[in-house]
């Protein structure tokens, strides 16, 4: 497990030496982030490998912080925040292929983009809340720049109002948390620490609110997602990948390893309005994707309502619910990181639109097989069928759900319906219209576009692989996640918040 | 009152070397720099006045004990020690800022106004004396008021003096007239024997009157609202390095004197506030509800900003706010806090400006336009910034967020989220998001824009000044990493 402890040190290292070295040159500057993302992967790897599966989370460091407050260095690691961190390696790794072409400040771009990736393992593998909430914010300041600096659509905008929606989230969160520290009489700001404290049951449900709205913004919950749909459009390509992959699983993940377990009367209290809340995610975003113009917006829509799906099994709040919404976190970071690379690189970057009536002019399947074959993939991964990581994730919620209320599995079913509907849209909207009209203005008439470079097809491969992979052989994560769903810390929650 | 002048000069080291420092330097300039350059005229002051702040800090480091000097007119505690030591590292700081700026055509001047207030403001966290509180903040303040009109050629810095003076003077009559009641009703000029007959009386009228003129009069002096519009004028039309020291060292010890009369001296009339929102009369509500005003028109005003300057002295306005909160809780929780966070925020102002000093060269304009395209022009300010900015938005790992983190912690301790102190600190979190978006202004200018005509001439720093901001820069970072290295001097 010691590989995991590395992680951290070698991602801020590299941020740091993308810096130096990126002012010499731009070459180094990808190498040095490729070579970073590459070793922070092989760490979850190997860690993975020799992890065995159990109900309580390994530490990997403890020590003294902050004593004058009792907040701690503790990392811990467990099924969860393990899948988690491995998602997170393979999206680093796949993000630095797919932005190998920034060519403008490129070491301050990869700087930025591992300091990005350095919040986010963080994150998943603090055991203390303060330090994991100091992580979540590394995690939020870098977006700006990433967006607003190498951004395309509408980028300030985009980026302004993600960071704004992502900060106001996190004072909820802080506002929530140092409640309970402060209320609870608590010694530190340890998780088991903070959720053994006792409280008033109303104070509970007061901080539950707090503390799962501040997370729920940045896991996308209607109606606190619209920062989304624009931030994925207005990022640059590897930011995307990493947003929509990563940074939202933040979100599901704060809800789930800090709001749910430290405040289960209030889990109690509100599972119903989450449900509702999932449901019409699920629902109205699919909805919208289904109109949208902009290619990358369906994809930014369609993450929303993916995301719903995991706030639907972490509403349902049973162990089979629970562990199909954690494979749905994996699942669909990395199917939306797929998307978002076909939208954002290999398509915009080689045509310069995303607009399905442009695209459907240019005949694409024919001048780009390659991609068209990747987007098709990533569309089927994305409708959630069999052979694909969200086929388990998704059936496994919906089965959980069935558990809790199966009115909402029916209204989900319903989203599924819709999620179909805007996936083969674009799909065949992109790639496979007939050609008709004149081909834009720009003169992307029928000359050869851009060929396919070595790191696209290195990327799209590991995440084809993998989506398949799980989708084959899901136990391969549910050996992890299941046990510590069981039991142990969600215990509480697992049985409907009764002792 | 015992006078013994060798203990008081022994206790006075650190201000003795600063005067000392301050005369060599008009001495030198006079008999030896006529006819030089004013920028070597300026460092070779700067460097007189570095070396006095460097003998004033060994002196400091050496009264560490607690100890009354003079009869209690003076105390040497751990409180007074730090903050000392501070408002000296504050004050190498702004030499540093200084040599990085464009020179001023009085240089020594200017070098020796910084030492001669730097001596008020080491005065003032010590003193336990109305009289001598009220004597060295007089001195810290008439210093600053000369130096905030230093700009003979700028009729802005003229009208920013002329109005800080002219303010600062009806304050300072305010605080003596307070001072006077408060001697007339306790009948002792001394801190310490004034909290004993405080106790005794009862919070009369009379006594509200004469706190509410100490408010106002260290109101103005922390810059806290409604009596916080002199900050704006003051800190834009300043020399920049002058700027810098009013928004950092002046800071720090007028909220630390702020606390000596407050919380050892007036305890007795502090009044109560419990957790179902009962209010006790008394000065602590008053204090609070100036905290408030200070953190919603800080931060609310701030946003229309388009001159960097004023937006950073709107922002010390709400910062205010958040260290007057932390004033409120000194009492129940004792004064780290506060001194962690005037201190981190005075490191982090003090960066900014010096980031504003060493980029400004014929202009002393510093709109989001003048700033844009400062990372093409000189990456390492440009990062330099960030740090400085983000500390001051309160995102980690900078020292920003941690001293934010304390108080509010603190706030909801004393009776949970639903008493007015937990209220305030809501507000306080709230207002952060506020705050978040003008400071993404400044860096989206420094970082996004392009500066208008593409120019990309890079700008010329100072290795001096690039050393003195990147250490800044560091101990923003380093302080944010391990708060708990200057909290457990408490």
């Amino acid at each position: 497990m010691n590989a995991l402890v590395w992680i951290l040190p070698i991602t801020f290292a590299g941020a740091a030496a993308c810096l130096l070295v990126g002012r010499r040159s731009a070459a180094a500057a990808r190498w040095t982030a490729l070579a970073t993302a590459v070793a922070g992967f092989a760490c979850a790897l190997v860690a993975g490998v020799v992890f065995e599966p159990g109900p309580e989370a390994i530490t990997l460091v403890d020590r003294a912080w902050i004593p004058e407050i009792g907040a701690r260095l503790h990392l811990a690691v467990d099924g969860v925040g393990l899948t988690l961190v491995v998602l997170t390696g393979l999206a680093a790794t796949a993000g630095v292929l797919f932005s190998w072409n920034i060519e403008r400040r490129t070491g301050e771009f990869f700087s930025l983009y591992l300091a990005l990736i350095g919040g986010v393992h963080g994150v998943f593998l603090s055991a203390d809340a303060l330090l994991l909430f100091v992580f979540y914010e590394i995690a939020i300041v870098p977006k700006y720049f990433l967006i607003a600096i190498w951004g395309s659509t509408n980028r300030e905008h985009g980026a302004l109002k993600l960071v704004l929606y992502s900060f106001a989230g996190s004072v909820l969160v802080l506002a929530g948390l140092l409640w309970a520290y402060a209320a609870g009489g608590a010694n530190g700001f340890g998780l088991d620490e903070l959720a053994a404290a006792t409280r008033e049951p109303g104070q509970a449900v007061a901080m539950f609110a707090l503390v799962f709205t501040g997370f729920a913004v940045l896991a996308g919950m209607f109606p606190l997602h619209t920062w989304a749909p624009t931030g994925h459009v207005a990022a640059p390509t590897g930011a995307s990948m990493l947003l929509a992959g990563v940074v939202m699983k933040l979100g599901a993940y704060g809800c789930l390893r800090v709001a749910m377990p430290l405040f289960p009367e209030g889990y109690s209290f509100f599972q119903d309005t989450i449900a509702v809340l999932a449901l019409i995610g699920i629902v109205y975003a699919g909805l919208i994707a289904l109109v949208q113009e902009d290619l990358k917006f369906v994809v930014g829509y369609s993450s929303v309502s993916h995301m719903g799906f995991v706030l639907l099994g972490l509403a349902a709040g049973n162990a089979q619910a629970i562990s199909g919404a954690v494979l749905q976190m994996f699942s669909h970071g990395v199917v939306a990181g797929l998307l978002f690379a076909v939208a954002g690189r290999m398509v915009y970057d080689r045509v310069h639109t995303r607009e399905l009536g442009a695209l459907r002019t240019m005949g694409l399947h024919r001048r780009m097989p390659f991609v068209a074959g990747v987007f098709v993939i990533g569309g089927l991964a994305s409708m959630g069928l069999p052979l694909f990581s969200g086929f388990p994730a998704e059936l496994m919620i919906l089965l959980g759900a069935w558990k809790t209320s199966p009115a909402w599995v029916l209204v989900a079913a319903g989203g599924i319906v819709v999620a179909g509907a805007f996936t083969l849209r674009a799909v065949q909207g992109a790639f496979f219209a007939q050609r008709g009209g004149a081909a834009p203005a720009g003169g992307e008439g029928d000359h050869a576009l851009e060929p396919i470079t070595w790191p696209e097809k290195v990327g799209a491969g590991m995440l084809i692989a993998t989506t398949v992979l799980v989708g084959v052989q899901p136990g391969l994560l549910l050996r992890w996640i299941e046990p510590v769903v069981q039991s142990g810390w969600l215990r509480v929650i697992t049985t409907g918040g009764a002792p | 009152m015992s006078a013994d002048y060798a203990t008081l000069a022994r206790a006075l080291g650190a201000e003795t070397a600063l005067v000392v420092a301050a005369l060599v330097v008009l001495a030198v300039d006079l008999a030896w720099m006529r006819g030089v350059s004013t920028e070597k005229r300026r460092d070779v002051a700067a460097l007189f006045g570095a070396a006095g702040c460097v003998a004033a800090l060994a002196w400091c480091r050496q009264s560490g004990a607690p100890s009354e000097v003079w009869g209690g007119v003076l105390i040497l505690d751990t409180l007074a020690v730090v903050a000392r030591v501070g408002v000296l590292v504050l004050l190498l700081g702004t030499f540093g800022v200084l040599c990085g700026n464009v020179a001023n055509r009085n240089p020594a001047e200017q070098v020796a106004l910084l030492l001669l207030g730097g001596v008020g403001l080491l005065l003032m966290p010590a003193a336990q004396n109305l009289l001598l509180a009220f004597v060295a903040l007089e001195l810290a303040s008439l210093s600053l008021y000369l130096l905030v009109g230093f700009d003979k050629r700028s009729a802005e810095s003229a009208e920013a003096g002329l109005k800080y003076f002219l303010v600062g003077g009806v304050t300072a009559a305010c605080l003596l007239f307070g001072l006077s009641l408060i001697y007339g009703l306790t009948g002792t000029i001394s801190v310490g024997e004034m909290a004993g007959a405080v106790r005794a009386l009862e919070f009369s009228p009379l006594a509200a009157v004469a706190v509410a003129l100490v408010v106002v009069a260290l109101g103005f002096k922390v810059a806290a609202a409604p009596f916080h519009a002199w900050a704006p004028d003051a800190y834009q039309g300043a020399p920049t390095p002058v700027a810098a020291w009013v928004a950092s060292g002046s800071k720090v010890a007028a909220l630390v004197l702020f606390y000596r009369l407050l919380w050892p001296g007036l305890h007795g009339w502090a009044g109560a506030m419990d957790d179902v929102g009962r209010i006790e009369r008394g000065w602590l509500p008053i204090v609070l509800v100036v905290a408030l005003a200070s953190m919603a028109l800080g931060n609310l005003v701030a946003l229309a900003q388009r001159d960097v300057r004023r937006l950073l002295a709107y922002s010390a306005i709400g910062h205010a706010g958040v260290m007057l909160l932390a004033l409120v809780l000194a009492g129940t929780f004792g004064v780290g806090t506060l001194v962690y966070y005037v201190f981190t925020y005075a490191l982090a102002t003090l960066g900014a400006f010096g980031v504003l000093a060493a980029s400004e060269r014929d202009s002393r304009r510093t709109t989001f336009e003048n700033l844009a395209g400062l990372h093409a022009r000189s990456p390492l300010l440009a990062w330099c910034l960030a740090v400085f900015v983000l500390s001051l938005a309160g995102i980690p790992p900078t020292s920003g967020f941690f001293a934010k983190l304390f108080v509010f912690a603190e706030a909801f301790r004393v009776n949970g989220i639903s008493g007015p102190i937990g209220w305030a600190a809501l507000a306080g979190i709230g207002f952060g998001v506020v705050g978040l978006y003008y400071y993404l202004l400044v860096l989206r200018a420094a970082f996004v824009a392009t500066a208008s005509g593409g120019t990309t001439e890079r700008v010329h720093v100072r290795p001096l000044a690039v050393a003195v901001l990147v250490l800044t820069a560091a101990l923003v970072v380093v302080l944010g990493v391990f708060p708990n290295w200057l909290l457990r001097v408490f």
